[in-house]
């Protein structure tokens, strides 16, 4: 036989109750506070910087300028109300390193998203890492292996454009303006592939042709052996060096034609965070270069580049304030700034509370379709493409005038755009 | 000498038993990081053999980490093979690969051989680099998850991938352990010892160093086959000279020569560097330092010093 139960109160119970309840009332405050604190936990952005290794140089300026975004967005309430916070890891400009970083930045800092890739290699080393742990990964590369279809929806580049789209918006011009016979020399290997491939197919489509392809290996350390090979009826040659050796490709191209040389474009990769005003490099002066976002502030800048400039701590030479010789990677950077509002809105249109809203997120930036010429986007308008998780954008052609690039075109976002290879949205989340 | 080889039974029983456990309780990040580890103490293994056995110091082996690597990618991605064959292929390249350089650079000996390794294995990541079009060069290219089923398993799977890890450590480890009990193994200690006494007692020693190089170059080869399909990831960079010196500072940090040396090397050097990036953008420095430190006072490494002071019956 079991006891009832008895309901009544007692004079001992209501005693403990009090004292309960005046001890949650005395310790309010403490829960309040943790209660907000829970809130306000910031969102943690897993930044994988090219601290040491061959991005070194870029990976600087994409710190300064990702530092300067966040400051800039705290400034303005954050995201949702958090405050964002960079958890930097240096990944050694190295695809495994990198890999085990974008590991570390989902089970040990527990990072929201992950951001800021540069070095393709970096890039498709981690991506695969980042689908299985479901970290939304946001690359600022240029590499056109988001867009081919190669990686997976969780890694998206809506803060710069690609390879692709920049490489085939330069054909209209060159073709017009400067010849339709092209010569090109690129390093052999994938990044020059990619230049060598979207630029010819770009130039035929303008009734132009690539007369020869001079493909330089990336051991190379000397290259006038390789200039007898440009066909002499060459009107353009079409340039995109990279990594140490540049500055003597330059000097030497300039020592092997003499006063007398055809066209010369280029791609400003060769020479980014070099001052173009270095000793040797005079014969540049009159050679047109792509840049992602001009490096001199122009008569024109728009007040967004000035903000951009001024937050960065950017001259307009497009050096350090501090240092006049330390120049920037100005033709890449912004998109680190970029691609951090993206992210901002993204969030913010999806609610995101929590890493449980990683997938609503992926789809809130899916769904942008617009980004105006702002603060948030200083380069240019932008229209980015849920399907290949790839922004498209304006492109600047500059010509080198007594030692400074001068912006002498720019292209429709309508000139970068090619048929879509993916559609992410396809994959599961 | 019974007891000795129980208490390396022992030993080394436990630290596979120790392996096997640390799965259940290790936390997310750690658990990805061992699985990491014991695919990379692989190639410390393979490297071992040769450096650790022969005393024969290449500086080349990411040519044969990176056949493993590539020939079982291509074979993956592009031919469309299963997994389990484009491990066998992988496994069978760095075979092939090991041969053939094994063969031309056994006819140099000490500084020279490095040289010479050195010299193939820059040679061969010229050529991934020159074949972009198959190997997309220096970005390298992505092993989808749909072609990372192993008989039914989801090698993507962090449990999966950690028993994969598991397995190929054992098998290597345990071949290793067997190997260096055998004839063979014994025959290539005594050539380490005295080269001119093992001829002198009739042995064909090239032929010996040969068949080491292949079955090193073959390891290497399967823990970069594994390394491709666990990660999902196939690229230049790890037939850079940089995944040479790899091997050979995990080998020297845990000790030449030792069953367990490979294992406790990638550990040591994983997590230095791992602990250290945390702490100071200047970690290269202090994994320097650590290094310069190791090397003044315990020369034989790790566990070359702990066979020194205290073990003895290590193998």
């Amino acid at each position: 036989m079991t006891k009832p139960k008895t309901t009544q109160t007692t004079r001992r119970g209501a005693l403990k109750t009090l004292a309960l309840g005046g001890g949650a009332a005395a310790t309010l405050p403490l829960w309040a506070r943790y209660t907000s604190a829970q809130t306000a936990a910031p969102v943690k952005v897993g930044f994988q910087v090219h601290r040491t290794g061959i991005g070194a140089a870029y990976g600087r300026w994409y710190d300064r300028t990702t530092t300067a975004a966040a400051a800039l967005i705290n400034e303005q309430g954050g995201i949702n109300g958090r405050p964002i916070e960079i958890v930097a890891e240096d990944d050694g400009t190295d695809p495994k390193r990198g890999a085990e970083v974008v590991e570390k930045f989902v089970s040990q800092h527990q990072c929201d998203v992950g951001f800021g890739t540069l070095f393709s290699h970096v890039v498709i080393g981690s991506a695969p890492r980042a689908g299985e742990l479901k970290l939304p990964y946001f690359v600022v590369s240029e590499g056109h292996h988001v867009a081919s279809g190669m990686l997976n929806r969780y890694t998206l580049q809506p803060g710069i454009t690609d390879v692709k789209s920049q490489v085939q918006a330069m054909a209209p011009f060159v073709a017009e303006n400067l010849g339709k016979k092209v010569t090109m020399i690129f390093p052999d290997f994938a990044f020059g592939h990619d230049h060598r491939d979207f630029f010819t197919a770009a130039i035929e489509a303008q009734g132009g042709e690539v007369l020869e392809h001079i493909a330089i290996p990336p051991t190379e350390t000397s290259f006038t052996k390789y200039f007898p090979k440009i066909p002499r009826d060459t009107e353009v040659i079409y340039h995109v060096m990279v990594g140490p050796a540049v500055l003597t490709f330059v000097k030497e191209l300039g020592e092997f034609f003499g006063p007398s040389r055809p066209e010369i474009f280029g791609f400003i990769d060769s020479l980014e965070a070099v001052d173009i005003a270095s000793p040797g490099l005079e014969f540049l002066d009159g050679t047109y270069f792509w840049e992602g976002n001009p490096r001199y502030a122009q008569d024109n800048q728009s007040d967004y580049d000035a903000f951009f400039r001024a937050r960065v701590g950017v001259d307009a030479n497009g050096a350090s304030i501090s240092d006049p010789k330390d120049v920037s990677t100005y033709a890449h950077m912004f998109g680190c700034w970029e691609t951090l509002h993206v992210i901002k809105a993204g969030m913010e249109a999806a609610g995101y509370q929590s890493a449980a809203d990683r997938g609503k997120l992926i789809e809130a930036v899916e769904a942008i379709e617009e980004m105006p010429h702002s603060n948030a986007y200083p380069q240019g308008a932008k229209i980015f493409n849920g399907k290949t998780h790839q922004v498209f954008g304006h492109q600047y052609i500059s010509k080198v005038v007594d030692g400074k690039l001068l912006l002498v075109h720019t292209t429709s976002i309508e000139d970068t755009l090619y048929p879509d290879e993916v559609d992410y949205t396809t994959q599961p989340l | 000498m019974r007891r000795d080889v129980q208490k390396n039974l022992l030993l080394h029983g436990g630290v596979l038993v120790a392996l096997f456990a640390l799965q259940f309780v290790l936390p997310a990040y750690h658990h990805g990081n061992v699985a990491r580890i014991m695919v990379l103490a692989t190639y410390a293994m393979g490297y071992n053999l040769l450096f650790g056995y022969v005393d024969l110091l290449s500086l080349g082996h990411a040519v044969f980490f990176a056949a493993g690597l590539y020939g079982m990618g291509i074979a993956v991605s592009h031919l469309g093979v299963s997994a389990p064959l484009g491990l066998m292929i992988g496994v069978l390249a760095g075979g092939v690969v090991g041969a053939i350089i094994g063969a031309l650079a056994l006819r140099t000996e000490g500084v020279a051989f490095m040289i010479v390794t050195l010299m193939f294995a820059q040679a061969g990541y010229l050529i991934i680099l020159y074949f972009g079009e198959i190997t997309r060069g220096d970005e390298g290219f992505v092993i989808q998850q749909v072609d990372r089923l192993f008989f039914g398993g989801d090698l993507s799977d962090p449990f999966i991938r950690y028993y994969a890890a598991f397995t190929v450590f054992c098998i290597s480890f345990l071949s290793i352990l067997a190997l260096l009990h055998s004839p063979f193994g014994k025959t290539l200690i005594a050539i380490r010892e005295n080269q001119e006494r093992a001829v002198m007692l009739g042995y064909n020693v090239m032929r010996f160093k040969l068949l080491a190089v292949i079955f090193s170059a073959a390891l290497s080869a399967l823990a970069g086959a594994t390394y491709g399909l666990l990660f999902g990831y196939v690229g230049a960079s790890f037939a850079s000279v940089q995944y040479s010196i790899f091997p050979l500072l995990w080998v020297l940090l845990g000790g030449a020569g030792t069953a367990l040396g490979p294992l406790v090397g990638v550990f040591f050097m994983f997590y230095l560097i791992d602990i250290s990036s945390g702490m100071t953008t200047a970690y290269m420095l202090v994994a320097g330092v650590v290094l310069v430190g190791l090397t003044l006072f315990a020369p034989q490494g790790l566990m070359g010093e702990i066979r020194r002071r205290f073990w003895r019956w290590l193998p």
